[in-house]
């Protein structure tokens, strides 16, 4: 119950603190917003809403996330108030649970925010938003886990936006969102293949344009390793390099 | 067996040594105060003790808890005050007391009471809904303190709790530390300020290289170091000449003029003034004033480290 009281609180101020300030809330419209308006504006009609709209929740959750989590938290160990969590009667994995769950929920908003767009323009009624929702959940965990990977080797909130953009960028041209990963040079394809988010994408695309390349039940499984994985490795990471 | 035993802790950072073996014990109720300049091992020290860093070696064993083994069990029965104010500034001083009272597993209505006590005992009341952004730094120290004691812990571990604050502040601190003494808690202290830990500490450990190298009372300190009397004159004119005489009259003095008007005399003995005075006197010099010079901890500080309190002045002035 104790462990339940401290982490509902860190996760309340998160929020309080960072998500829900004006200029987060603003730009976690705007930025799928403009993403929606721009990729419309370059096919000049030759593609539809509905194969843009995975691309851009993939998009929207994955810069949500990994853009707030990392700059926070590197901007708390600065202040040396992250040091209050750590000195705290919780455990590591639920401090790392709790801070990470603001930024998969505020990812979570940001990916459906392209989607309200969409459903002015297209029937969104076939889609399985049960398994939509499950991927948008995957890759918004796998990316807060990368942010707070980010945020463990940062020292400086501009290093920790540098390490961000370094990740990003390279898994969105790879993870099949512009590129499908069949047309991919073959020395590019297994990086492709070492990205969550090209199983999220992956998901994503099956259930709102119905062509994939894996089955559900194989991405999600692979999402979940990753998850593990990128757990651990945050784990390992925080008590190596903050409690030394 | 004290409430706080450590025993041959040291912290290595690759092939630097910041705590060397060092081990002391702290009484349930006392105050410890472990004093030494910058980068002595004071907050590698700490960190060990409250978790924020892991020992390379030795044992800390917290209320009969193994502190290396188990230290969320030792974090829920300790407070920590660290040396920077680390509350969040954009929440309230009333927030941020509700979060830290947060952590350690309280309830609403009980945080809230609690915060709203620590409030006013703070004299800070009137800021409770101001953020910690605005408040002074002195007001921040004081609210720093308040959430490291909100969950009324058994211990208190204070890292250099009136460093660069005002003197006001620094006495209002003390103060507040004195009162927690009183409640019965238990307080382990890092300073670098001599008065301080002479002021407000029970007992005293001088850390040096990682090292610690006395531990003791004020009075056991005082006592360690081989003790000069000393009695300050001040006279209606100088007693340069009569340097030579006074010092071939009272062979175990010696005479130090210090200024113009006033001169020292230095004995391992205790000193008998009124020769002394008889002998100014057929001089024609008269004696206004004659006060005993006692040493200071600074004093025995600098004759056990060898450090020069001048050492010590200079992080002062730096911090």
């Amino acid at each position: 119950m104790q462990t339940l009281i401290a982490f509902w609180n860190v996760l309340k101020k998160d929020i309080n603190n960072y998500y829900l300030k004006p200029p987060n809330i603003s730009w976690g419209i705007i930025f799928p917003l403009s993403w929606t308006l721009m990729q419309l504006i370059r096919s000049q009609g030759d593609i539809g809403i509905a194969e843009l709209l995975p691309g851009l929740m993939a998009m929207s959750v994955l810069f949500g996330t990994t853009s707030m989590l990392a700059v926070t938290i590197t901007f708390e160990r600065r202040s040396r108030s992250f040091d209050r969590l750590l000195v705290a009667p919780i455990s590591v994995s639920a401090l790392v649970i709790a801070k990470i769950l603001g930024a998969i929920l505020f990812g979570i908003v940001n990916a459906f925010v392209p989607v309200v767009f969409a459903a002015f323009f297209i029937d969104l009624r076939e889609i399985n938003w049960g398994l939509t929702l499950v991927a948008v959940i995957l890759i918004a965990v796998t990316s807060a886990l990368l942010g707070l990977l980010i945020a463990v080797s940062a020292k400086e909130v501009f290093e920790a936006q540098t390490f961000s953009n370094f990740f990003r960028f390279p898994m969105l041209f790879l993870c099949g969102l512009f590129i499908p990963i069949d047309k991919l040079p073959v020395i590019l394809k297994p990086i492709s293949f070492c990205l969550p988010l090209t199983y999220g994408t992956d998901i994503l695309n099956g259930m709102i344009t119905g062509s994939s390349i894996f089955t559900a039940t194989f991405s999600i499984f692979i999402m979940l390793v990753f998850i593990l994985l990128l757990f651990y490795l945050c784990l390992r990471n925080i008590n190596k390099k903050w409690i030394h | 067996m004290g409430i706080v035993n450590v025993t041959n802790l040291k912290k290595m950072y690759d092939e630097f040594q910041a705590v060397n073996e060092i081990s002391f014990s702290i009484e349930q109720g006392e105050i410890f105060g472990l004093l030494g300049p910058n980068g002595a091992g004071k907050t590698s020290t700490i960190n060990m003790m409250i978790g924020l860093s892991r020992p390379s070696g030795g044992h800390i064993l917290i209320d009969g808890i193994d502190a290396v083994k188990d230290i969320k069990k030792v974090q829920r029965i300790i407070g920590i005050i660290p040396d920077e104010n680390n509350l969040y500034n954009e929440m309230n001083g009333f927030d941020n007391l509700c979060f830290c009272a947060s952590l350690y597993g309280m309830r609403k209505a009980e945080r809230e009471k609690r915060a709203t006590e620590l409030l006013e005992q703070f004299n800070l009341t009137f800021a409770a809904k101001r953020p910690f952004k605005a408040y002074s730094k002195g007001m921040k120290r004081k609210l720093t303190i308040a959430a490291g004691i909100i969950h009324n812990p058994k211990i208190l571990f204070l890292d250099e709790p009136t460093t660069g604050i005002d003197v006001e502040s620094a006495r209002q601190i003390r103060k507040l530390i004195l009162d927690l003494k009183k409640q019965g808690k238990t307080i382990f202290i890092t300073t670098h300020y001599i008065e301080e830990a002479e002021r407000i500490c029970d007992r005293i450990a001088f850390i040096v290289n990682g090292r610690i190298v006395k531990t003791g009372t004020v009075t056991e300190l005082m006592e360690s170091i081989e003790r000069e009397h000393k009695i300050k004159l001040q006279l209606d004119s100088s007693i340069k000449e009569l340097k030579e005489e006074l010092e071939h009259n009272f062979v175990n003095c010696r005479i130090d003029i210090s200024d113009k008007n006033s001169c020292l005399i230095i004995s391992k003995e205790r000193i008998a003034l009124s020769p002394v005075l008889q002998l100014l006197d057929s001089k024609g010099i008269s004696v206004y004033e004659a006060k005993e010079i006692k040493p200071s901890l600074e004093d025995v500080f600098v004759k056990i480290t060898g450090i020069e309190a001048s050492k010590l002045e200079i992080e002062k002035a730096g911090k």
